[in-house]
């Protein structure tokens, strides 16, 4: 019994993303069965690629999953959210294309060295961020509007070029797909991010620590934690997340556009983190309650187009179902389910033993 | 003498509460900024017309700012504010262009409902879902611009002209007070002028702060953003006042939307897109604090005056590209920041420094004295 207690805790969280992301899931197959069908494509390079709507959806929602996979640490150790996300992108791919158009060719090794620039520029920009909120205790959200507001512009001051392009197979195998390798690139992305941050926990105190400073700062420093170093180490991770992502984002389409890559995406990791049951005031997480979400976020975003809704309008549709799957995983809506399910199972018992 | 030392001891112990303090930092801000703008740009800085300006132009952003630090200082948040505008502004547009009304006094007033009615069924359903279900503020309001921009384009993707002669014509209106204003080259006195958006934003903050200041509702929401639950087990009704904020702030939101129509009569998907974050960096530069219970709406009115002098400033300044312009106004917003939290960091540790050495003292006269007993 105790066992399955366990097993009810651990996806308590995830029980409400995984419900949204089913009847999503059903709800398509009811109105195109042929939604989910996989479908094998030979692309404009030669190769052959896979193609369909549940492919495209777990391409797209790379960029969102490997940043709401960052934003949920920034979230737990900081109790608050970095809302810098897209503006630093910008910035980290305008680092990506000057170091790569300074080297001149593109070949893997320097696409190797952009990359390695690239993150490590990103962390300096988040270390900022987070210096601000660590060092000088300046709410997450202020201390990340600085970058909101001005970022695109840095990332415009660092290519004087308003949309430099990128044509290159290397670029393209980044942003799509390997020659030979049928899946996009990018799910392998968020495969090693999510790797790389699963060996961090598994090896390290990080997941501890970083939710100890989340529910009470004072008492993890009572208990030998430094929770300035926390932020700062979580902040630099976002930093790589946000690194990663922007490149992809380039490789994509093969040019960066400062105004345009990865537009409003911090809002959309946030609410990555939010549906994957994670609490936006700190402490306790699940990492894959954040990657569930940013996938649910991508399906609904798909299945809006799917149905033909003109994509200015998306966001109102968005917010609807949005509303009622948090409406749904409130704490007051699931105390009220618990109690009608229990009142059942104990109307039940009382007839059986009448 | 033993009398003396204890209240001169008492007067030295009580400190300005940090609403105060945040409070004078963002007015001296202001005041600084201004007289230097005044000293070192000149020109159009030394005219009383460039404060109204000031005032006319960001009508709409105080009276968000406002709707913003009240459901801040309850600790909640609200980023719909910037959307609702939007979706008021577009609607009120349609609604002038497609009505048979042609009086401009009932034009006026059904514009005026419509927009608080918007504002109204924003905040009631917002409120209702943070105070009676408990779900997160950010992610409430966050489906609330996400729902109030949807809707905008869904209303018209291309911009409204408002066309109504009557509504135009009020307008217009605007409160001259001739002796601020100045002699332009040809002789001609051109008065001060003033909106009446302007009026109503400054109007707002009065009420807002009356409010919040004298009223129960306004004393619970201080209590609440600083102890929810004490709050709760002094016999506050939490979910009640909290409710109440979100109503009154989309209410505001929607008054902002009605002022934003005034000064600029045209609706657009664009319309005060990012005023949501304007508003809550003027509240917090105005000293409200985003972990609630902190702040002032005569603090959030500085904030916002305090972004539109920055800006104003950098227009004015030979900086003439726009990236420029953001990044200097990102400088100076990173500078204000960063200034306020030192400030604040070394009152409260002059503050703690302050009650160790007067908690010190007397222990150690204790001990002495037990020492002499015994």
């Amino acid at each position: 019994m105790s066992r399955k207690n366990k097993i009810t805790a651990s996806l308590g969280q995830l029980l409400i993303p995984l419900v949204a992301l089913t009847i999503l899931i059903v709800f398509n197959l009811i109105r195109d069965p042929n939604f989910f069908s996989i479908g094998m494509r030979i692309n404009n390079a030669g190769n052959a690629v896979l193609t369909g709507n549940l492919i495209s959806v777990i391409d797209s929602a790379s960029e969102l999953a490997i940043i709401a996979m960052g934003m949920t640490l920034v979230t737990a150790a900081t109790g608050g959210q970095d809302i810098s996300v897209g503006a630093v992108a910008a910035i980290s791919g305008a680092i990506f294309v000057k170091v790569l158009q300074g080297m001149g060719a593109i070949t893997g090794s320097t696409v190797f060295v952009a990359l390695i620039a690239c993150i490590l520029g990103t962390i300096l920009f988040k270390l900022f961020n987070g210096t601000l909120v660590a060092v000088f205790h300046i709410q997450p959200m202020i201390a990340t509007l600085i970058l909101y507001s001005c970022g695109r512009s840095i990332a415009y001051w660092i290519n004087g070029d308003a949309t430099p392009q990128l044509d290159s197979p290397i670029i393209n195998s980044i942003g799509k797909t390997i020659p030979g390798i049928p899946i996009p690139t990018p799910i392998f992305a968020v495969i090693l991010v999510g790797l790389f941050l699963f060996l961090i926990f598994k090896f390290t105190s990080l997941r501890l620590y970083t939710q100890s400073v989340g529910i009470n700062e004072g008492a993890a420093r009572l208990n030998g934690i430094n929770p300035t170093f926390i932020k700062l180490l979580t902040f630099a991770l976002l930093g790589v997340c946000v690194a990663v992502a922007a490149v992809i984002g380039v490789s994509r389409l093969g040019q960066l556009n400062h105004k345009t890559l990865l537009a409003d995406i911090e809002m959309d990791a946030i609410l990555a983190v939010a549906i994957g049951g994670n609490s936006l005031g700190g402490g306790n997480y699940k990492l894959s309650g954040s990657i569930l979400g940013a996938y649910i976020i991508q399906m609904l975003t798909t299945t809006l187009y799917a149905m033909n809704v003109a994509p200015v309008n998306v966001k109102a549709y968005k917010a609807i179902v949005i509303i009622i799957i948090v409406v749904a995983g409130s704490p007051v809506v699931k105390e009220a389910i618990t109690k009608m399910i229990r009142n059942m199972k104990t109307g039940a018992a009382k007839k059986g033993v009448a | 003498m033993n009398t003396n030392e204890k209240t001169r001891t008492l007067r030295q112990r009580e400190p300005l509460t940090d609403t105060q303090t945040l409070l004078f930092i963002s007015i001296g801000i202001f005041l600084a900024m201004y007289i230097g703008a005044i000293l070192l740009l000149g020109g159009g800085f030394t005219k009383p017309q460039m404060f109204f300006d000031l005032l006319n132009d960001n009508a709409a952003l105080i009276i968000i700012s406002c709707a913003l630090t009240v459901v801040m200082i309850g600790a909640g948040i609200n980023i719909s504010v910037g959307g609702v505008i939007g979706l008021t502004v577009m609607a009120c547009a349609i609604f002038l262009n497609n009505t048979q009304i042609e009086s401009t006094g009932q034009a006026v007033f059904m514009t005026l409902l419509l927009a608080l009615g918007i504002g109204l069924v924003f905040g009631i359903w917002q409120g209702f879902l943070v105070a009676y279900l408990d779900i997160q503020p950010f992610i409430v309001t966050l489906a609330g611009m996400f729902l109030a921009r949807g809707l905008t384009t869904i209303l018209s993707v291309n911009p409204v002209k408002v066309s109504h002669e009557g509504f135009l014509a009020f307008v217009k209106l605007k409160v001259k007070i001739s002796w601020l204003g100045y002699v332009a080259q040809n002789g001609n006195l051109i008065p001060a002028k003033i909106e009446i958006g302007a009026i109503v934003a400054v109007a707002t903050v009065i009420i807002m702060f009356l409010v919040l200041r004298y009223t129960r509702f306004g004393r619970s929401i201080y209590a609440i953003g600083g102890n929810r639950q004490s709050a709760l087990m002094l016999g506050i009704n939490v979910r009640r006042s909290v409710f109440w904020s979100y109503v009154l702030s989309g209410l505001l939101s929607g008054l902002a939307g009605f002022v934003f129509l005034m000064h600029k009569p045209a609706g657009n998907a664009s319309v005060a897109m990012r005023g949501e974050m304007d508003a809550i960096a003027a509240s917090i530069i105005g000293g409200t604090l985003l972990t609630g219970g902190v702040g002032n709406v005569i603090g959030s009115f500085f904030g916002a005056m305090i972004l539109a002098t920055i800006q104003k400033i950098i227009a004015l300044s030979p900086l003439d590209a726009s990236w420029w312009q953001d990044m200097a106004s990102g400088a100076m917003l990173a500078f204000f920041i960063v200034l306020q939290s030192i400030v604040l960091m070394r009152k409260n540790a002059a503050f703690k420094k302050k009650a160790q050495q007067t908690g010190g003292t007397p222990q150690k006269s204790d001990t002495e004295k037990k020492e002499g007993t015994s």
